[in-house]
Order: C-alpha cells, then sequence, then structure tokens
C-alpha cells in the first residue's frame, strides 16, 4: 500500500480516491468529472457500459462533498466511482442482463450490494456491458453488441463481467463490481490486467442479483490493486437477511493483514491439473510459484483428481439451474412481450424472440438433464460429481493453505475465435469453475504479460471463508510482479 | 486427464427430443435452428461422457456448497414491494393486476 507522502496529485486508487476525499483534498466531483472525462474519450471504442448515469452520479458525487463539507464522513468509499454489472438491481434504473428479453425494465428495488455501496460513500457512474444473463466467456453474447478490450481493441474482454473488468482497465471506474457463476469475474480480470475477485459463496449477499446459477452465482470487485480490492469486498461483505444463502457473519476482515507476507505459508501446486494453459501463462505461474518461495512460502504438491470434471459437471450443473430461473421471463411480470392470441402462445413468442443464441441453448441444455429419464444420467451424476471435487479440495487443503493456478488458459482471444463453437468457448472456464462448484473463494492477480504483451493473471485459490490468506498471497505477487 | 477431442459426429440426441426440450422450455424453434442445436447439444454431451466412467456409487449428491436449512424469523410486518412501481415494470397492467391474454378458450 502506498503511503500518504507518495498519494499522486489526482488520486486513481479506490483508497486514494476515497482517502483524499474523506480528508477535504479532492473533491468527489473532481474525482468523477476525470472519470466522466475518461469515459468521453474512450467508451465509443471499448463499450463497456450499456447506460453511463452522468446525472445521478453528477448528483450523488455533490452529496458526498457536501457531507464533507458540514464534517460527517462519507465511508471507507467516499467519492469512489464504482460501475456495476448490468444484472445488479438498480431502483427506477434500467437493468437488462445484456438481454432483449429485460429491455425497458426498471427495477422496484436496489440490490443488497447496491445499497451497501451508497451506504460506503460510493458513486455509481453506469451499468456495464455482460454476456446476455452471465451466459459467455468473451462479453460478444450481449444484445447490445460486444464490449473490447482496452489493451487492444481487436480482442475480447473475456467474461461474462467483461464491461466491468474494461471500465476498471480503461479507467471509466476505479472499481467494479461483476457476478462469478463459473469464473466471470477472474477470467475477465486476468485478460483485462486488474484484480478479480470471487468471494466465498455466501460472503456477499446475491439480494437483487439477477439470477443465472443460484447455488454458483456470487459477487465480487474489479480493481486496479489488491488493496482496493479488499476494500471493496470488505464493503459489500457480511450477513444479509433477504438472503437465504448469506453466511451469518459480519463483513469479510482483510485489509489488515495484506501486509503480513507469506513466510511459512504452504502453496499448493496442483500436480494433475487439467492441461491446456498456453506456454506463456504457464511460464508466469511457474514464476509466481518462485516469487513467492522467494518471499517465504513452501511451495507443496498437491492433487486434485477430480479437478478435470469440473467443466461437465459445471455445464450440466448450471444449465439446469439456469432453465429453471430464467423460466420467469413469460412476458408477464417484466420487460418484452410479444403480444398473442393466449398465453402459452405469448410466452413462447416472447421467450423465442427475447432470449439470444446462447441463453437458448443453456435452457435447452438445462431442460435436457433436468428432463424425465435423463436427470439421473445427467443432472444426478453431475451432482455426485460435484461433491467429489469438493471433497478433493479438502484434502488439498489439508497440505497446503492456498493453490495457485492459471486464471485463464490464454492471454484475451480475439473477436469471433469462439463464438462458432461453444465447446471451445466453455474451456476458458477449465481452472475458474471447481471453485464455483465448492463455494470457495478464487482470485486472480495480474502477474506479467504473455503473448503479444497481453496481461496474464495469475489465481489464488482458498478454503472458503479464507480470503485474508488469499489476498495476502495476492498481496505479495503484487508487490513482485515481473518488470 | 488429456486433451479432449472437440469435434465429434455424434447422435446422442435426436431432432425429435430437442424439438421436444424446446417446447417444455418454450422455445420456438426454426428447422435450421433445430439442426444446429441438434448438432451443438450432441457435441457437448460427447464431452460430457467424460463422467460416465466415474464409479460414483454411494457419493453423496451436492446441491449447494454451503449447509443449508430453513431460515426463521419473526412474524412481523415488514414493508414489501410497492405495488404499483412493481406494475409499472410489467408489460401490461390492469386494475392492480398483471394484465395476460387469455389462458383456456382459444384452443380450437
Amino acid at each position: 500500500m502506498s503511503s500518504n507522502s507518495d498519494r499522486p496529485e489526482f488520486p486513481t486508487s479506490a483508497a486514494d480516491i476515497a482517502w483524499n476525499v474523506r480528508n477535504n483534498v479532492t473533491s468527489a466531483a473532481d474525482v468523477l468529472e476525470r472519470h466522466l472525462a475518461a469515459i468521453d474519450e474512450r467508451e465509443g471504442d471499448i463499450h463497456a457500459f450499456n447506460i453511463v448515469l452522468v446525472d445521478e452520479a453528477r448528483a450523488r458525487a455533490a452529496e458526498i462533498d457536501e457531507a464533507v463539507a458540514v464534517g460527517r464522513d462519507p465511508g471507507p468509499l467516499a467519492g469512489v466511482p464504482i460501475a456495476l454489472k448490468d444484472n445488479m438491481c438498480t431502483r427506477g434504473i434500467p437493468t437488462t442482463c445484456s438481454s432483449k428479453i429485460l429491455e425497458g425494465w426498471r427495477p422496484p428495488y436496489d440490490a443488497t450490494v447496491v445499497t451497501r455501496l451508497h451506504e460506503a460513500g460510493a458513486v455509481v457512474v453506469g451499468k456495464t456491458n455482460l454476456d446476455e444473463f452471465a451466459m459467455g466467456s468473451s462479453t460478444e453474447n450481449s444484445a447490445f453488441g460486444p464490449t473490447l478490450n482496452p489493451h487492444d481493441t481487436s480482442r475480447v474482454p473475456g467474461g461474462s463481467s467483461g464491461g466491468s473488468a474494461a471500465a476498471v482497465a480503461a479507467g471509466f471506474a476505479a472499481a467494479s463490481l461483476g457476478s462469478d457463476t463459473g469464473g466471470s469475474i477472474r477470467q475477465p480480470a486476468a485478460l483485462c490486467g486488474v484484480v478479480g475477485v470471487k468471494p466465498t459463496y455466501g460472503a456477499v449477499s446475491r439480494y437483487g442479483l439477477v439470477a443465472f446459477a443460484s447455488s454458483l452465482d456470487q459477487i465480487g470487485p474489479f480493481t486496479n490493486d489488491v488493496a482496493d480490492a479488499a476494500l471493496v469486498l470488505e464493503a459489500i461483505s457480511g450477513h444479509d437477511q433477504m438472503d437465504s444463502t448469506s453466511i451469518r457473519q459480519g463483513p469479510l476482515d482483510i485489509s489488515r493483514q495484506l501486509d503480513m507476507g507469506v513466510a511459512g505459508l504452504r502453496v499448493g501446486r496442483i500436480s494433475d491439473l487439467p492441461e491446456g494453459a498456453s506456454p506463456d501463462v504457464a511460464a508466469r505461474l511457474d514464476e509466481a510459484f518462485d516469487a513467492l518461495r522467494d518471499a517465504g512460502a513452501e511451495i507443496v504438491d498437491v492433487e486434485v483428481p477430480a479437478f478435470s470434471y469440473g467443466l461437465t459437471a459445471y455445464y450440466l450443473i448450471a444449465p439446469a439451474e439456469a432453465s429453471s430461473n430464467l423460466a420467469r421471463y413469460d412476458g408477464v411480470r417484466f420487460g418484452h412481450r410479444v403480444e398473442a392470441p393466449d398465453t402459452n402462445a405469448m410466452y413462447m413468442a416472447t421467450r423465442t424472440d427475447g432470449f439470444g443464441a446462447e441463453v437458448k441453448r443453456r435452457i435447452m441444455l438445462g431442460t435436457y438433464a433436468l428432463s424425465a429419464g435423463y436427470y439421473d444420467a445427467y443432472y444426478g451424476r453431475a451432482l455426485k460429481v460435484r461433491r467429489r471435487i469438493a471433497v478433493d479440495f479438502a484434502a488439498a487443503y489439508e497440505r497446503a493453505d492456498v493453490l495457485l493456478t492459471p486464471a485463464s488458459p490464454t492471454v484475451a482471444f480475439t473477436l469471433g475465435d469462439k463464438t462458432s463453437d461453444p465447446m471451445s468457448m466453455y474451456l476458458c472456464d477449465t481452472y475458474t469453475i471447481p471453485s464455483n462448484l465448492t463455494g470457495d473463494p478464487g482470485m486472480s492477480v495480474p502477474f506479467g504479460t504473455g503473448d503479444e504483451g497481453l496481461p496474464v493473471g495469475v489465481q489464488i485459490l482458498a478454503p472458503a471463508l479464507e480470503e485474508s490468506r488469499m489476498f495476502r498471497t495476492a498481496a505479495e505477487l503484487e508487490r513482485r510482479v515481473p518488470q | 486427464m488429456g486433451a479432449v477431442a472437440l469435434v465429434v459426429v455424434s447422435d446422442r440426441i435426436t431432432p425429435e427430443a430437442v424439438a421436444k426440450v424446446a417446447k417444455l422450455a418454450r422455445l420456438s424453434l426454426s428447422d435450421d435452428e433445430l439442426e444446429q442445436a441438434t448438432h451443438q447439444l450432441s457435441d457437448m454431451l460427447d464431452h460430457f461422457a467424460d463422467i460416465d466412467a466415474l464409479d460414483l456409487d454411494g457419493v453423496e449428491p451436492m446441491t449447494h456448497p454451503t449447509p443449508i436449512a430453513n431460515v426463521m424469523r419473526e412474524d412481523v410486518e415488514m414493508d414489501c414491494l410497492d405495488r404499483d412501481e412493481v406494475l409499472a415494470a410489467a408489460p401490461a397492467a390492469e386494475d392492480g393486476r398483471f394484465r395476460v391474454p387469455p389462458v383456456v378458450g382459444l384452443e380450437d
């Protein structure tokens, strides 16, 4: 973490912005205008946002500055411009999931994370683009067109939270929130060269997060550095009675331990990790192990035999849950309707017109996996494989405190590369999927560059609710990034 | 596990089964879409056959990452969503209710 004396004149990190705004050094309005200027300059090339909330953000920044002027502390995220993935409900503000079927819908309530960001003094600057209903790994499956990678606009930002990753990478927001069902925060973070965290399942409330796969979905932050990710995660985590799967404990306690280092920490290398990582990514991972060993960590070999079956378990379980969750888009209660003479025809016409190709594919796959005669062979077996994976990880964590893997098998790929072959897109999630199945936390931290000078992310995995040791490892890697 | 072959000619799922699934999911597919969906779902099911060889007898299915119990609270009055605001977000509403086309009587 930077000391106060070397804080830049115009702060860019969330921690620096909040420090400056709380101490009346910089106004929230100035901070916001700098970010809006960045948006004006490059959003046309990137398309990170579905909507930029210029008026709302200006009004909010003014409120923050007034609070500071009268001696009230606006909170730990005072004046920090934050972007929200457009699958988080914002009262009275369009929430589309980048789907035609929700076009025009204005939710009658705020997601809990939105309320908590507000209470922490953050300024929401806009809603970001995603793969429709968070189904995808490139943000190309958006009804409103793809988001492009700020490092190279011929390439994808990853997905499904590609807009949120790109918004931070491009300097449109100091932080953003995404959701991660199979890697949708960690993979785009890796491809855009920012920090991305999927917290322990139940650590952050899902109330107001439009459901994709309820037993896998989790909200988490994107930031420029590890300390900022801790700050944002602390602000949004903690029990919420509106989410029955919310863990009954207070906010995560991470920041205080960030600088503790990794001396004595057992860092696991998974010897039977599925193949598929490209040589540049594999080389950075090796260097990450070396860096942690230099910092005093003990590198241990562990096995997770069921790891490689995660993809299959995930792509049966997630579509099964999605087919159920997305049954609610029937043209009755929200968004889009195609009129027809009777309700059944109206459901059919609305859903056929409103959903994109990938969403339809997953709904059909999930419906099939759950249907009579196939339930035991597909969904039932997938749930047993899920248990196997959880048991194998628990055994690995007997021997290692954290595990390191690639976050994404490759650096950012070119637009259109994987759109014609759904299975090739699904393989992007190979290394991130297991932690959604088990509920354990995982994060991607930038660690040097790979082919074409594009960012590489290293993934750190930890047991449930052990975010603090995961973040300590990330902070150490951040201090030792290859130059 | 080694690399997995991605392009496989398979008939794991028939066009008839895909058409049935689409109907269950209230989706209508053109002939071309049906053919493409059959091909893509077959490819996926081929890939997912990697778990067929696993012995999973006696393994407890895992539906959820954390043990879930019913959550109870005191039966006290609380604010709920504003009805007008909810109905305003619907495609059609009338007299404080969602308005839909006829449910029965038009089949013939």
